[in-house]
């Protein structure tokens, strides 16, 4: 037997009024409800969105080397001009994908002096140039040795395309593969910027 | 003093201690060391843009691994590790910091578990105080006899 | 014909679940046993029929029936027999079909148990069982279906993600994670039950004690091995990274284990009913929580499978639980009033209030740190991260506060204690974790070191002592052996040594832990062919770099040699590997280990492979202590919760087992 107190007895609800009840569920209900609609918030957006920290900033400015045929590519050189970065890699679907895009945009504007310059990423040139071959890729690519300036972009993966205005500012990004309406529409609005002195 | 007093004296100076030793000893800081000691600090405490939540000083990828020798220059060249942290937020935002600044609404996540466990050790005192003294009294010999009954019941053999 | 199969037992199943939960009620509100006798039948079929959905799935599988889009997406022809099994479960809409199988595996269990003596919340708790299968039937029907077929089946699969793929233990991971949070829907449906018709007495705690701890051992297994795959498989060098998706499941746990201690105090003092009530709510809703952050494509994670729409659903369902489980709380509040109360701070009760208070800061902790980021989208607009910085700062020094605990409950009776017994009590185990901080601090080691280790040296003792007490006082009592002696004491109280065996393997686990985390050494070094690095106490030769092809997937091993520092003897040859996956973009890393014993120092030699060149490799190479502890302890807590759950044989009720009667007999005499 034991030295406890004996358990009491059951209580029977329906003691309590009625209204007390009703508002102890109500407290309670009411942090409950808070805490549903905060995780409601969340859905439909997409968790691996990260928000462009470049946009409105100057352009990190790199000299690469050319991906074949010696010499660089020097940001200082495409001053005045509307330049397009494309990061990209030869083990990336979604970079063969927008290649058409890419291309499509190269011919249309190359006259009116823009610029796209291909940047390699994780990746080895001679991959790199059997991709770029095999697309028949025809606008400067460069290599970037220890991911210097794709740190300096911000890249997170592949493909990612800045586009930068006459003067130096990063005017658009986006992340994962662009198509030819985002780049005209960029390409466009970057032109239209008055050139730096 | 009483036992009781003393008691409680005893276990918070206890709990006191341990708890202040490791909030220092987690805190340590990272000024002096050799320069990988240093960028496994900063890097500890950066997010690889290309992993899912490792840090840049955990992640196997090649693109922590070129962040990191980014850090070791950095941090070589005289920066300091603020300095270093800001220049990747800068490009990647605030995401790439691994442990949300202490601004704003940021103080949120650092100060509910402080205030949760200041509000639980409270609830604790107050429940466990609840009645004072306590209410068993040394048993009555009434109880006395039903006890020594039992424990002889108890050492029967078989 | 499996999609048919399939999606025909799935509807049935869904129909049945239903069925069941209506015939429950109205069995019980109707005083018509038959119905509630129809019931538990469905149940039966339910299960058969869940279990007939995932062999049609396996089939398709194991016959590359690619019509069907999850076999297409997830398995392939060259995909090895062994792993198109696992592609049942490896990705989202089969490991839903997994889930609804473990499920309806803990219904017929219910059934099944309860097919002669039933309490009277029983049709009622049933009811609660059949309402989440038909949650999870609609999920798995409906927006979450694997049987969706393809128009024009390709001519081979995409194989399951390379990750998946690489190692056996993906095997036996979920299984024992849904073991173990499905484990738990069975005492929340007691618990239920018990404030639906209003007799919250503690039968219901009573009745699902059992399930609630084998729950509990199965989701302890289930997050060992998955820190185990996480060390031995991704290549990282850690075992646990703070990813969201492991923070969720570690959150049942942590209630769990909360609950499993307050039930307790509420069995012999009847308090701590609401408490009690609410944790169980708590731990289910977490539960639920998990599948809508994993599976709502919430959060970005190791473990997030593809994108779905069913993020309402799972909210919907998560609120109609926490509204529906806490406001009956609330509603029979009167109900669960109680009129006794804690005695002082220096009791069992008390420590385990205190044990209470701890995980659920710690829960707090966690979840917090978790759901932050999503506040802070909502209100900012920005992203922002919180990662192992945060977690490990702030839950550190709760977590030693609960070790300390851990040390002193055992050692307080129940009720009340005096003050010189606990002291004499103390005595043994303040002693070794003195002794234990002294030879630390004059060794060098530093505060955390000297802090850890001593806390558990304080505990192990006080748990052991707490053992041998208990035996000794068997042995005085009733005689026999020591084996006998020890063998009788377990068995008359089962819960109290298994209890303690877990807090043995815990401090196992912890120190394990606390070893490798304030040690650190590892490097990243680049060896050439034939070349002989020095690092970090050890050389290293790279002897060779070859590849072979498998049928999915090709594997480059560099083959290296280990020696003692200084040119000493050969320690070992590790074979790192990189396996290179068709369509996948970086190579996904085999670590090659050296488990360390006591006869090695116990520390594991881990080395992976980051890339290979012409000239030769590119290493991460860890020296790390104790991590065997880690899996050592897990296995003990598991034996633990084994020992604790064991059936008792019938002994007289409330009778004193020979270390409560020494105990007794020391108050008495006070």
């Amino acid at each position: 037997m034991r030295l406890d107190a004996p358990e009491r007895p059951e209580t029977r609800e329906a003691d309590a009024p009625r209204r007390s009840r009703w508002r102890t569920v109500v407290l309670v209900s009411v942090p409950l409800a808070a805490f549903a609609l905060l995780l409601a918030t969340s859905l439909g957006r997409d968790p691996r969105a990260l928000p462009s920290e470049l946009v409105g900033e100057p352009a990190p400015v790199f000299a690469l080397p050319n991906l074949e045929g010696g010499g660089t590519v020097d940001m200082a050189d495409l001053r005045g001009r509307v330049v397009v970065v494309n990061f990209w890699a030869s083990w990336c679907q979604e970079c063969r994908d927008e290649h058409p895009a890419l291309d499509a945009a190269w011919d249309r504007y190359r006259e009116r002096g823009v610029v796209v310059v291909g940047v390699l990423f994780e990746d080895t040139v001679e991959d790199g140039l059997a991709f770029a071959d095999e697309l028949a890729t025809d606008w400067p690519l460069v290599d970037d040795p220890g991911s210097r300036t794709a740190i300096a972009y911000g890249v997170f993966g592949v493909p990612e395309t800045f586009v930068i205005s006459p003067d130096g500012i990063v005017t658009a990004k986006r992340v994962g593969p662009v198509d030819y309406t985002w780049l005209t529409t960029e390409i466009e609005d970057a032109l239209r910027t008055p050139e730096a002195a | 003093m009483s036992g009781r007093v003393r008691l409680w004296l005893l276990l918070g100076a206890a709990v006191a201690v341990v708890v202040l030793a490791v909030t220092l000893a987690s805190g340590r800081g990272s000024d002096g060391g050799t320069l990988d000691d240093r960028v496994q600090d900063v890097a500890s405490g950066l997010r690889c843009p290309v992993c899912q939540n490792l840090s840049v000083a955990d992640s196997p990828s090649a693109l922590a691994r070129e962040m990191r020798s980014e850090i070791a220059s950095r941090l070589d060249a005289g920066d300091t590790p603020e300095e270093v942290r800001g220049f990747f937020v800068e490009r990647y935002g605030e995401w790439v910091l691994l442990a949300p600044t202490r601004e704003g609404l940021n103080l949120l996540p650092w100060l509910v578990p402080v205030a949760g466990l200041l509000l639980g050790v409270g609830v604790w005192a107050m429940l466990v105080r609840r009645r004072w003294p306590p209410e068993t009294e040394a048993p009555t010999s009434a109880e006395r006899r039903r006890i020594q009954a039992e424990l002889d019941a108890l050492e029967e053999p078989g | 014909m499996p999609a048919l199969v399939g999606t025909v037992s799935l509807a049935l199943a869904l129909a049945l679940a239903l069925y069941g939960g209506i015939a429950a009620i109205v069995g019980v509100k109707t005083g018509r046993p038959r119905v509630i006798e129809s019931a538990r039948t469905a149940a039966f079929s339910l299960f058969a029929l869940v279990v007939v959905a995932n062999l049609a799935m396996l089939a398709a599988l194991l016959s590359d029936d690619f019509t069907l889009r999850y076999v297409a997406t997830n398995s392939s022809t060259s995909t090895p027999t062994f792993f198109k099994v696992l592609a049942l479960w490896s990705a989202d809409e089969g490991s839903l079909l997994l889930w609804n199988l473990v499920l309806g595996g803990y219904l017929a269990a219910v059934a099944f148990r309860f097919r002669r003596r039933r309490p009277e919340a029983f049709p009622w708790a049933f009811a609660v069982l059949f309402g989440v299968s038909a949650f999870y039937l609609l999920l798995v029907l409906g927006p979450t279906t694997p049987f969706e077929t393809l128009a024009t089946p390709p001519p081979d699969g995409r194989g399951p993600l390379p990750l998946l793929q690489n190692h056996p233990l993906m095997a036996a991971h979920p299984p024992f994670l849904y073991l173990g949070f499905i484990g738990f829907t069975v005492p929340f449906a007691f618990g239920i039950a018990a404030l639906a018709t209003g007799r919250v007495s503690d039968a219901w705690i009573r009745i699902t004690r059992r399930w609630t701890i084998a729950a509990w051992i199965f989701l302890t297994i289930g997050l060992v091995l998955g820190a185990l795959w996480s060390y031995g498989v991704l290549g990282w060098g850690g075992y646990w990274a703070w990813d969201p998706v492991e923070n969720v499941a570690l959150l049942p746990w942590l209630t769990g284990t909360a609950f499993l201690h307050s039930v307790m105090v509420q069995e012999r003092r009847g308090m701590l009913k609401v408490w009690n009530l609410s944790l169980i709510v708590g731990t289910f809703a977490l539960t639920v929580l998990g599948t809508f952050l994993t599976r709502g494509s919430i959060l970005s994670s190791v473990h997030t499978f593809a994108q779905s729409l069913v993020g309402p659903l799972y909210l919907a369902f998560l609120t109609v639980v926490l509204l529906g489980g806490f406001g009956l709380i609330a509603w029979r509040r009167e109900a669960l009033r109680v009129e006794t109360s804690f005695d002082t701070p220096l009791s069992r009760e008390s420590v385990f209030l205190g044990n209470n208070v701890l995980l659920l800061v710690l829960t707090l902790t966690v979840l917090v740190g978790t759901i932050y980021p999503l506040l802070a989208e909502a209100v900012s607009g920005g992203k922002v991260s919180v990662g192992a910085p945060f977690f490990n700062r702030n839950a550190a020094p709760v977590a030693l506060l609960l070790l300390f605990l851990m040390g002193i409950g055992p050692l307080l009776p129940w009720r009340a204690a005096s003050l010189s017994a606990v002291l004499r009590r103390l005595q043994g185990p303040a002693w070794a974790a003195a002794i234990a901080a002294a030879v630390l601090a004059l060794g060098g080691s530093g505060t955390a070191a000297v802090v850890v280790f001593g806390l558990a040296a304080f505990v192990a003792t006080a748990t052991l002592s707490e053992m041998a007490r208990g035996v000794r006082a068997q042995r005085r009592a009733l005689g026999g052996s020591w084996s006998s002696a020890t063998r009788g004491a377990i068995a008359r109280n089962h819960r109290l040594y298994g209890g303690l065996v877990v807090h043995l393997g815990l401090i196992v686990a912890v120190v394990g832990v606390s070893w490798v985390s304030l040690s650190d050494r590892s490097s990243e070094l680049a060896i050439g062919r034939g070349e002989r690095v020095s690092v970090e106490g050890y050389e290293l030769r790279l002897d060779g770099i070859s590849s072979r092809v498998e049928p999915h997937r090709r594997v480059i091993v560099a083959d290296v040699t280990v020696f003692d520092a200084g040119g000493g003897e050969e320690v070992v040859r590790l074979h790192p590997s990189l396996n290179l996956y068709p369509g996948s973009s970086e190579p996904i890393g085999t670590p090659s280990i050296r488990v360390g014993t006591p006869l090695n120092g116990l520390s594991d030699l881990y080395l992976s492979l980051v890339s290979v060149d012409a000239q030769g490799a590119a290493f991460r190479f860890f020296v790390n202590p104790g991590v065997g502890l880690l899996w050592l302890g897990g296995a003990v807590m598991a034996l633990g919760g084994v020992v604790a759950a064991w059936p008792t044989r019938s002994r007289p009720a409330r009778a004193l087992t020979p270390v409560e009667v020494e105990d007794r007999r020391e108050e008495v005499s006070v």
